[in-house]
């Protein structure tokens, strides 16, 4: 109140009322209280879980199971299959759903089907259905279609037509097999989460740039992808980190360089078992928990121009008020 | 077709959408530097016909030239040849549009929106480009605006910005969509300045609009449509203060 100007009327006091009131609350504090002591005690004093086992020594002389070689060469794996089948996924998946959105209805129907079949396919099957793949082939290679029969047309009798090829059970084992598996699969909900973005962009923001003379790619990658981005990015954070534990599955391909698999292997050997569960837990909470991170990096870059979050939470408060909650300090009164 | 006393010619231009015939059979002419404003009920395709101009709709029957130039086709040997991308593009490039919601990039600063179309579009060099963006926002009177984002900007300076990105592009047209049906009343003064300035500057510019008030102050010729027909036209200060047409009575009676 320091620079009054005009109003003749001094400024009434400002409101100090009571706030409502809320015994509900300090109830549900007291029981959440006591439960997380609870919670806390079982984890502390219960000697089966065995703490050092997870982080000490697992056997004379070795470290903790999380530690241990093996267990880190598989938490490598886990990693090194999230990105390798995520980039292909979010690749392919944008490749999809620009197609699925194309006038032309050869590409829309294909990508259509694509969605079909490996959203309807349960990834474990996917995973044990390449994991076999190369029974069918003994070489898989680039080359023309229906080679060795267009040879024989032409009196060619070892004519084969093939450009480059690879033994199939090198390719298509294993650590290959998994990524594929996962990837294929990925690109489908990609597919499906990015064409959900590019349809919440305003008719008007294409429209505009192509009055500028912007060509078809040029307005999707400035204009449409990069505001569709900012759509895009919650469901696939939540892809990514879904990914990070789908890996276990490649464990039936079967590849060995991966996290659970290792941990399982410890099981069997050492016969402990919840410890390792617990160990298993830990590695893909320190995991998700840097991918959720880096979300929220991802999140803030795409969201410039619009605050997003901020309106959102914002708005969030506006609703509280109007129902009779407290008025923020924001802005209001002096 | 190629003398240049015809910014804009639209011979017997019809349009459809389905089973809806929406423009059926506008002739119009623009000159250079002229402003012709198009006034009209909603829905008698004035907006339509605005767009058929820079080929945002594909028209069903009819020609439309900008500067002697067929607008998305090709005519050769008496057969219509539909232009390709990059052509199309090309003629949109010397045709600036302003709409009715601005539709400005909002991931973009007020600098890069104006920016964004002669760097991509055109390839011209950044510094080039950057002055004479902030030489545009300058003289649309934002000049201290080119850091924002537009959703921190009033309805009427993102019209503005809206109008300098057209005009990065040094078109030799301007197309106006109801540039001031979005705004607030008391900012659509400073869009109609911006416009009558660059109306004063000689830009040819086909504006569709309600504001009587700016057709007769800058329109050079005014079109009133209704039904997808060109109902009554004139120079504006006749059309208005005397309409010969029952229909141009009855909408003028309602909107003066």
């Amino acid at each position: 109140m320091s620079d009054d100007t005009t109003t003749e009327r001094a400024r009434p006091e400002a409101i100090k009322a009571v706030p409502v009131r809320h015994p509900g609350r300090w109830v549900g504090l007291g029981i959440i209280a006591i439960l997380a002591a609870m919670f806390l005690h079982m984890l502390l004093t219960n000697d089966r879980i065995r703490w050092s086992f997870i982080f000490l020594e697992y056997q004379d002389g070795k470290r903790g199971v999380m530690f241990t070689e093996p267990v880190l060469e598989g938490l490598r794996g886990t990693i090194l299959l999230t990105i390798s089948s995520m980039a292909i996924g979010i690749l392919l998946g944008v490749v999809i759903a620009i197609m699925r959105l194309s006038p032309n209805k050869i590409l829309s129907t294909v990508a259509f089907i694509y969605t079909w079949f490996f959203r309807a396919a349960p990834r474990l099957v996917l995973a044990l259905l390449f994991g076999n793949l190369n029974i069918l082939w003994e070489r898989i290679g680039f080359g023309l279609p229906f080679g060795t029969q267009i040879g024989k047309l032409f009196g060619l009798d070892n004519f084969d037509g093939q450009f480059y090829s690879i033994k199939a059970s090198d390719l298509l084992a294993g650590f290959v097999a998994g990524m594929l598996a996962l990837a294929l699969s990925e690109a489908a909900y990609m597919a499906e989460i990015v064409r959900a973005g590019i349809q919440s962009i305003d008719q008007g923001q294409s429209e505009a740039a192509v009055a500028l003379g912007m060509s078809r790619g040029q307005v999707l990658r400035r204009v449409v992808l990069p505001q569709a981005m900012r759509v895009i990015v919650p469901p696939t954070g939540n892809e990514v980190i879904a990914m990070v534990k789908d890996t276990s599955l490649v464990a039936y391909v079967p590849v060995t360089f991966e996290l659970f698999f290792q941990l399982q292997q410890i099981q069997a050997r050492t016969f402990v078992v919840l410890p390792v569960f617990v160990a298993a837990l830990i590695w893909y909470l320190i995991l998700c928990t840097i991918l959720m991170i880096g979300q929220y990096f991802v999140e803030r870059h795409f969201g410039r121009g619009y605050g997003a979050t901020g309106k959102a939470k914002q708005r969030l408060r506006d609703i509280q008020v109007e129902q009779g909650g407290r008025i923020t300090p924001t802005g209001e009164g002096t | 077709m190629t003398e240049t006393t015809e910014m804009v010619r639209a011979d017997n231009v019809h349009k459809s959408f389905g089973s809806l015939e929406v423009l059926k059979g506008i002739d119009l002419v623009v000159k250079p530097g002229e402003v012709c404003c198009v006034l009209g009920p909603s829905g008698s395709g004035k907006s339509t016909f605005l767009r058929c101009i820079n080929h945002l709709e594909k028209i069903n029957a009819g020609r439309i030239f900008v500067d002697g130039e067929l607008v998305g086709y090709r005519e050769r040997g008496g057969k219509l040849h539909e232009m390709g991308e990059k052509d199309v593009a090309r003629q949109r490039q010397s045709i600036g549009m302003v709409f009715q919601r601005f539709n400005l990039f909002p991931h973009m600063t007020v600098l890069d929106n104006v920016m964004e179309a002669p760097c991509r579009v055109k390839r011209e060099s950044k510094s080039e480009v950057r002055d004479r963006a902030t030489a545009l926002l300058e003289k649309v009177g934002l000049g201290a605006k080119v850091g924002n984002y537009p959703g921190q900007l009033s309805g009427g300076q993102q019209q503005r910005v809206a109008i300098a990105r057209a005009l990065a592009m040094r078109p030799k047209l301007m197309l106006f969509d109801e540039p001031t049906s979005a705004l607030d009343p008391e900012l659509v003064g400073e869009v109609l300045d911006t416009m009558k300035d660059l109306a004063r500057d000689g830009m040819t510019m086909v504006v569709v609009t309600h504001e009587i008030g700016f057709a007769r102050e800058v329109g050079d010729n005014l079109i009133f449509m209704d039904g997808g027909v060109v109902v009554e036209q004139g120079p504006p200060r006749e059309v208005i203060g005397n309409p010969q047409h029952e229909r141009t009575k009855a909408f003028l009676s309602k909107v003066l």
